[in-house]
């Protein structure tokens, strides 16, 4: 695909038409590395077409989104797809299917079956599966694991679990967080777990995102790679991190936390995530500082002579506590 | 590395310029800062131009002028900048085509604060961006939705989307492109169902 070099910018139209093609052939057909280099030249042509392509690809993946409304319907039906079922009822249909998983979870609860892993404080855990998936424990965890030949369900009572999930469209898998439950549809994703408060994070793959009934009229959402939705009893909300930001909240999986632009109290909130001694950020000041650095979960101390080395903070244990202060 | 850590104090938030950025940084400031304003930017420019036909080569105009600006410099915030970008290229216009407008080109602040309020939206509730997405897709011609529902919600390529609808791979082409250019001028050109309710 070569484009005769502009001397004017082309119309909107014209390069509407273009990204247009360059980004159905990217996300549709067969990309090669050719390709990538032959876009890139294509896009170094002129800052209108740089521009015209970002403007399509930004609308065209927040259509991801619609992957919410999944089940195949298409399929079920059988026939001659002759045009698309109205949305509604697909929302519908996908309810249906979280409703029955709910109920079939409860169900299975109350099986013996139903194994239950937890971690101490400061523990990690990782449990393999037998069909090829990964599940990891992060510090002061408890889950309930069931499976019977129809669905994978983790009941995540607290804390924040890993799962690298092998998709088997006959056998979901399910992770219910009290009345929010998110569903794989192949992929590595994250649940954490504090009270009310619920974080789901999608490293690669899709899931779908189940709200209460209650909380809002749709009660689906799809979530792909790089979602964040944050849920508390009240409102949902739903943002978009750059990967290797979720990759570094993933960071505890090596025995390492790592902060980028992270206040004081943040940091020390995580590491009292972690360990029985708790740090006490004792002022407001210090606890605002902002500070980027890697640690290993259990080294508090070097955490505090850090902050004392480069803040110039003092650091006093009382009372069993670790407090930081001017 | 986790035993020597490393730890630097932080300045207030640096506004670098473009040009030290990475493309894909770029895409992404574009993709946050600029892209929700231009339901804005288009009712500016339809409000301020004479003729329709050409407010969509304005917009390309102005996002150059814009991009262009911020690799030597970000402008932040970026409302502000873009608006007056826009009218700018406005009077530039005027004087290039001689036109004597009827209407003075001017009143960016009357309306910068009648928009001012629902702004860009970084946390958009998800729900209404599912409706809003929704409310898009059902808005394409038939042929066109289908093919854009069969890739987005069912996952399938250009080939089985054709095998799919009983159409050649060039069809599907047409249907796809034609949505995508759309789905862009709904989703960035419009307000939001949210922004219309305010």
């Amino acid at each position: 695909m070569s484009e005769p070099v502009q001397v004017r910018a082309a119309s909107a139209a014209e390069i509407n038409a273009h990204a247009a093609a360059w980004l159905r052939r990217r996300h549709l057909g067969n990309w090669m590395e050719q390709d990538e280099a032959e876009l890139e030249a294509w896009l170094a042509e002129s800052p209108a077409n740089r521009i015209g392509y970002w403007r399509l690809s930004a609308s065209w993946s927040r259509m991801d989104r619609l992957a919410a409304l999944q089940p195949s319907l298409h399929q079920q039906d059988g026939v001659a797809h002759k045009g698309i079922s109205p949305l509604w009822l697909r929302v519908a249909a996908a309810l249906v299917v979280a409703t029955m998983l709910a109920a079939g979870a409860g169900f299975w609860f109350a099986q013996p079956r139903a194994t239950t892993y937890a971690t101490a404080l400061g523990e990690r855990k990782a449990i393999a599966l037998a069909d090829g998936s990964r599940i990891e424990l992060n510090t002061d965890t408890t889950i309930r694991l069931s499976a019977n030949a129809n669905a994978r369900t983790v009941n995540l009572e607290r804390g924040e679990v890993y799962f690298e999930i092998k998709h088997d469209p006959h056998r979901l898998f399910v992770v219910v967080a009290g009345d929010h439950r998110v569903t794989d549809v192949g992929t590595q994703f994250f649940v954490r777990r504090e009270k009310e408060h619920l974080e789901v994070a999608l490293v690669e793959g899709r899931a779908r995102f189940d709200m209460p009934v209650a909380q809002s009229q749709l009660h689906s959402m799809s979530l792909a790679a790089g979602d964040v939705v944050v849920a508390s009893a009240r409102r949902t909300t739903l943002k978009r991190e750059p990967i290797e930001e979720i990759s570094s909240e993933l960071s505890w999986r090596r025995g390492v936390l790592v902060f980028k632009h992270a206040t004081l109290g943040e940091a020390a909130a995580e590491f009292n995530r972690y360990n029985p001694e708790k740090i006490v950020v004792a002022d407001a000041g210090a606890a605002r500082l902002t500070l980027n650095g890697t640690f290993k979960t259990n080294d508090v101390a070097a955490f505090t002579d850090a902050a004392h080395a480069v803040f110039g903070l003092q650091v006093d244990v009382r009372n069993g506590q670790i407090v930081i202060s001017h | 590395m986790a035993d020597t850590p490393e730890i630097t104090r932080e300045g207030a938030e640096a506004h670098r310029p473009g040009a030290t950025m990475n493309a894909s940084e770029m895409e992404a400031w574009f993709v946050r800062e600029v892209l929700p304003l231009e339901a804005i930017l288009m009712q500016y420019l339809r409000h301020h131009w004479h003729n329709k036909g050409e407010v969509d080569d304005l917009r390309q105009d102005v996002y150059v002028r814009v991009y262009e600006f911020a690799l030597k410099e970000l402008p932040v915030p970026a409302k502000p900048f873009v608006l007056a970008t826009a009218r700018n290229l406005i009077i530039d216009r005027i004087r290039r085509e001689h036109i004597v407008p009827i209407e003075i080109v001017a009143d960016l602040e009357t309306l910068g604060l009648a928009t001012d309020t629902p702004g860009p939206d970084r946390n958009v509730m998800a729900r209404d961006e599912l409706r809003r997405l929704q409310a898009a897709l059902e808005r394409l011609s038939p042929r066109c939705r289908e093919a854009v529902a069969l890739n987005k919600i069912d996952g399938l390529s250009g080939r089985q989307i054709a095998a799919r609808m009983g159409v050649s791979e060039a069809t599907v082409s047409e249907h796809i492109d034609k949505g995508m250019c759309a789905l862009a001028d709904m989703l960035y050109g419009e307000p939001s169902e949210m922004a219309r309710r305010k």
